[in-house]
Parts: C-alpha cells; structure tokens; sequence
C-alpha cells in the first residue's frame, strides 16, 4: 500500500488536472537539433544575399591564403571553386592590356590571349596530368593552376607601379627580379598541391608544364610596356 | 508494306500469313489482348475484310514497336514512323516511336562519345619515364648509321607534344622581341597554329609518302619522330633569338639541324625499299625540316630589317644588315622591344609586312 502511495505521489497531483475545453492549448514542440541546420545548407535559398556572397568571398580569400603559404593541404582540392581563377585571370588580362605598339590592333586580342592563353593552358596541363595517371579530378585541377596565378598578378601590379617611374635599366632589373620571383613562387605553389597526386617517380613530367604555363605568362608580363 | 513489317515477315504477301499470327499470337508481346484479337482474326481466314486486315496490320505494327530492341537501325524506325503517320505522333504509339529513337540516338551518341573523346585511348602513349624521355631527347641528336635493318622509333606522344609547346614559348619569345605585328589574330594564335601546324602537317604528309611507297612506319611513330626532330629547332631558336648574329645562326642551322635531319632521315631509310622511295621520301623530310628552321629564324627578323631599309633607302640589301647586328650581343631586351615597338609604330602607317 505504501508502495502504492509512493508510486502514486509523483502523480498524485495529476489527477486534480483537467483541461478545459475554453483554453486552447498551445505551444512549440520544434526540437532544436543539428538536423535543422543541415536543412540550412541544402537550402540557402533563404537566407540574404550578402550572406552568399560573403561565404563564397570567405572561401576565395581563404584560398588565396593556401597559396601565400604554400603547404600540403587539401582545403584548395577539396572544395574547388573558379571564382579566384576568373577573378584573376580577368585582372591580369585587364592590367596588361594597353601595352605595347599599337593599342587600337593589339588592345583587343591581347586580353583575349591571356584570357585563351591561361584556360587553353590550364586544360592541357590537366589533360596531362590525368593522361600520366593522376588521381586529381578535372576541376580541381583547374582550380589549383588557376589560383597558383596570384603572384604573377601581384608581380604585375608591381611592374606597372614601376614603369609609371620609367623604364631604364634599373626598372627592367626590379621587374625582372619580381617576376622571377614571382614565377618561382607560383610554380613551387601549385607543384605542392599537383604533385601529390601524380606517381612518384613522374613528378617531374607533370612539372615541366606547369613551369612552361608560368613561363608564358611570367614572360608576358616581363615583356609589357606601356604604350607610348 | 510488308517490307516495312520488319524482319519477322518472311513472305511477300500483302497481308500476313497464318505463321505471323500463330507466331505472334503465341508469343505476343503487346500482351494477352492482342493474342485475342489475333485469334479471332484467324478465323477470318480469307482477308477479304480490308479494315481488319489493316487493323491486323497495325496491331503488328504495335507489336513489333513495343518488342523490337531501340538496337535496331533507325531506318526502321524513321519507315515506321512515316507508316504511322496517318495516327500522327500525339498518339501512343507516335510517343513510344519518338522515345525510341531517342534512345536509340542517344545510345549512339553515347558510343560515339566514349569511342572518340575517350582520354583513355591517348594513355598508353603518355606511358614513359622522365629518363626515358631524357635519353629520347639526346638521341634524337644522334644519326644511328645501321639502315638495313628497321631501326626502333618510340611511340610515345608526351616527349613531342612537350617539344612543340615549348617551341610556341620559344617563338612567342622571338616575335616579341622582334616586334611583330599581326593584325588579324593574336601572336599566340601564330606561334601555336605554326609549331602544330608543321608538326602534324608535315608529319601526316610523309605518312602520306610513306604509304605511297609501302614504307613500315605507322602514323605514331611518325609523329613522335618528327615531334623529337623539333628538339634541335627548339635549342637552335633559343640560342639565335637571343644572340643576333647570323653567322651563329647559319652555323648552328647547319650542324643541329643537319643532326637531327639525319638522324629521322636514317630511320626512315631503314624503313623504306628502293631507290627513288627513298629518295623521295627523305629528300621531301629534309627539305621541310631544314625550311622550316630557316623560315622560323627569318621570318621575324625580316620584319625589323624590311623596315629599316625602307626607313634608310632601298640601297642596302637585307642580308647586308648583318654587320649591324653584330654589336647587339648584350640581352638587352627592354632596349631591343622599346626599338622594335617605335619602329613598327612607324611601319605600321605603311601596312602590314609580315602578317601571317
């Protein structure tokens, strides 16, 4: 019986309950879960446009990080995007346009040589990276040469501040130590990144056009002069 | 109209013989209201009744539609589909057609694709090592005298593509210190279209030759040979485009040029029966070469040279400006592009000299 009564006493109050048909009965029953926020990420539908755009300009900046620093990891593999090579791509090309004899024949097809020369390119060195036998899929591929294009643009850049002082002797042996530089840096870059997924003893063959991209495009900016 | 019918219908009658409709009643695929119908039809032996026989007809139709393999040709399908225009394609039977032809179209589309855009069809021949590679390119240099015996071409693809892209970088180099102008086109779109252009071109005309002649070298292994040939072009433009000097050049074009071209003329030698086969397909492969060699050096030299005769008078023959060239030993190429760049600023008002 007393069993009974101690069973019942955490209940006794219960049955003195009763609910009337006058209150409506009201409440939350969501249950704060990490489900709701997977359902988030599929759907950013709904959520403002300056928050896309900031997450998407976090991961390109986040990229350009792994480039400065060069190490092995997987963060510019794993989650590619083509955001930071066309921004790049497009930069480079506008900032060495102008250049050279005549701008009103060369102005237009220079950018569309950098612009073919650097895609053109990037599609033929995954080819044939992929042809030696690599593990690294089409995409990242482009990724990783696309961003490895930093330094260069930033060479560039430099080279232009230079030559607005003018163009002797002095300015050609700064910007030809930029670039070196430069080139070196985005050639050391991406082979961090490429060559991890090539057979070891192929490295160098997948290498030597990548160096030979860098090249060009190195050799392009060293040769730009501003139009007269 | 029975030919239409497919390859079921053996016999040439009009309408369908007692066999198609056993045959097709037993095992009709339309399901078990057409083998009804089709017994019914049986017992109307004389097909005088010509709906019915067109109903038959039609029914055979369906049948064969829904059964045949999408395998089948589209010839097939495209008679089918102009015999039952008369149902028009809004009907069932018009939208089974056009999903089989789909599908058949893009199963063939499929096949073509995984035939011919398969990157897996190029991967043997990427199949090498950096040694190998290194050791090809040394050799490529070196003429092997033994010519009664077909000498061994690697058939590899990674050396000569490797060679004709820095073989762009190399002339993109020279035609920017030189100074081209190309007006319709870009000077990448030169240099590539040039280097792919002789290497595939020519190595696809003396494949050409060669199978005139009944010589034994397959079409691979001419274009890893040729490709490797492009390995003393490479060095010789290298060196030349940046030491102006023509008697360099003319040296150089000589001795690199002269090895290389030995050394694929001698492979084909060995390859080849008879006199004039080989003297036609060799003498056609040196020539080109060594052209080639002498065009690429030339060719972009001539535009800063035709222009300061016409500058300077017509008096002065070309080939005389070598002496000038000769104090422009240092590597001062912002000087020689800063030259070129106001010399052709000037030439350009006069048109286009060595647009191609």
């Amino acid at each position: 019986m007393a069993a009974a009564d101690d069973a019942s006493r955490p209940f006794a109050g219960l049955s003195d309950v009763s609910i009337s048909e006058d209150i409506p009965v009201e409440g939350d029953i969501s249950v704060p879960v990490g489900s709701s926020r997977r359902d988030d990420e599929y759907s950013t539908l709904d959520e403002p446009v300056k928050e896309t755009i900031l997450r998407d300009l976090r991961a390109v900046g986040n990229k350009f990080i792994h480039v400065l620093y060069p190490k092995r990891s997987s963060a510019l593999l794993r989650d590619w995007d083509l955001w930071g090579p066309l921004l790049l791509c497009v930069t480079l090309a506008l900032l060495l346009q102008g250049g050279a004899a005549d701008t009103d024949d060369q102005g237009g097809p220079q950018f569309a040589e950098v612009f073919v020369i650097i895609w053109f390119g990037s599609i033929i060195i995954t080819l044939n990276s992929k042809l030696l036998g690599g593990t690294i899929s089409f995409f990242q591929s482009l990724c990783v040469l696309g961003y490895c294009i930093m330094p260069l643009t930033v060479a560039m850049a430099v080279c232009r501040i230079v030559l607005i002082g003018g163009s002797g002797t002095v300015s050609f042996a700064v910007r030809l130590v930029v670039v070196t530089a430069s080139f070196g840096w985005s050639t050391f870059a991406s082979t961090a990144f490429l060559a991890d997924s090539q057979p070891a003893n192929r490295k160098a063959l997948v290498v030597y056009p990548v160096f030979l991209f860098y090249f060009v495009i190195g050799w392009m900016i060293l040769t730009f002069s501003p139009s007269q | 109209m029975s030919a239409g019918s497919g390859s079921r219908n053996t016999n040439t009658e009009p309408w369908g013989s007692f066999d198609d409709n056993l045959i097709q009643g037993g095992g009709g695929g339309g399901g078990g209201g057409s083998a009804v119908i089709d017994m019914e039809n049986m017992d109307d032996t004389s097909g005088s009744s010509f709906e019915d026989m067109g109903e038959m007809h039609q029914r055979m139709k369906e049948e064969e539609e829904v059964a045949a393999e999408a395998a089948a040709t589209e010839d097939d399908n495209a008679e089918d589909g102009e015999f039952l225009g008369m149902k028009g394609l809004k009907g069932q039977l018009g939208r089974q057609v056009a999903d089989e032809v789909w599908q058949a179209g893009k199963r063939q589309a499929s096949r073509a694709f995984n035939l011919y855009a398969n990157i897996d069809i190029l991967r043997p021949y990427f199949d090498v090592e950096p040694v190998q590679v290194r050791s090809r390119l040394i050799e490529s240099m070196i003429p092997v005298r033994m010519i009664n015996f077909p000498q061994k071409i690697a058939g590899e693809l990674y050396g000569p593509l490797m060679l004709v892209f820095t073989l762009v970088a190399i002339l993109l180099h020279g035609m920017k210190t030189s100074g081209t102008v190309i007006r319709e086109g870009t000077l990448m779109g030169t240099a590539i279209g040039t280097c792919f252009g002789y290497w595939l071109g020519v190595s696809s005309l003396i494949y050409f030759l060669a199978y005139l002649v009944n010589a034994q070298i397959t079409m691979l292994q001419m274009l890893s040979l040729l490709g490797y040939g492009l390995f003393g072009h490479c060095a010789v433009l290298f060196i030349t485009y940046n030491i102006h000097f023509h008697f360099l050049f003319y040296v150089l074009w000589l001795l690199v040029g002269g090895l290389s071209t030995l050394r694929m003329v001698a492979a084909l030698l060995s390859r080849t029966v008879g006199q004039t086969p080989r003297l036609l397909l060799c003498g056609t492969l040196s020539l080109l070469h060594m052209l080639f060699l002498l065009y690429l050096h030339f060719a972009y030299h001539k535009i800063v040279e035709g222009l300061l005769v016409s500058l300077e008078g017509p008096n002065l023959a070309p080939i005389q400006r070598v002496a000038r060239d000769v104090p422009d030993l240092i590597l001062n190429t912002t000087r020689r592009s800063l030259g070129a760049s106001m010399m052709v600023h000037w030439g350009s008002t006069e048109g286009p000299l060595g647009v191609h």
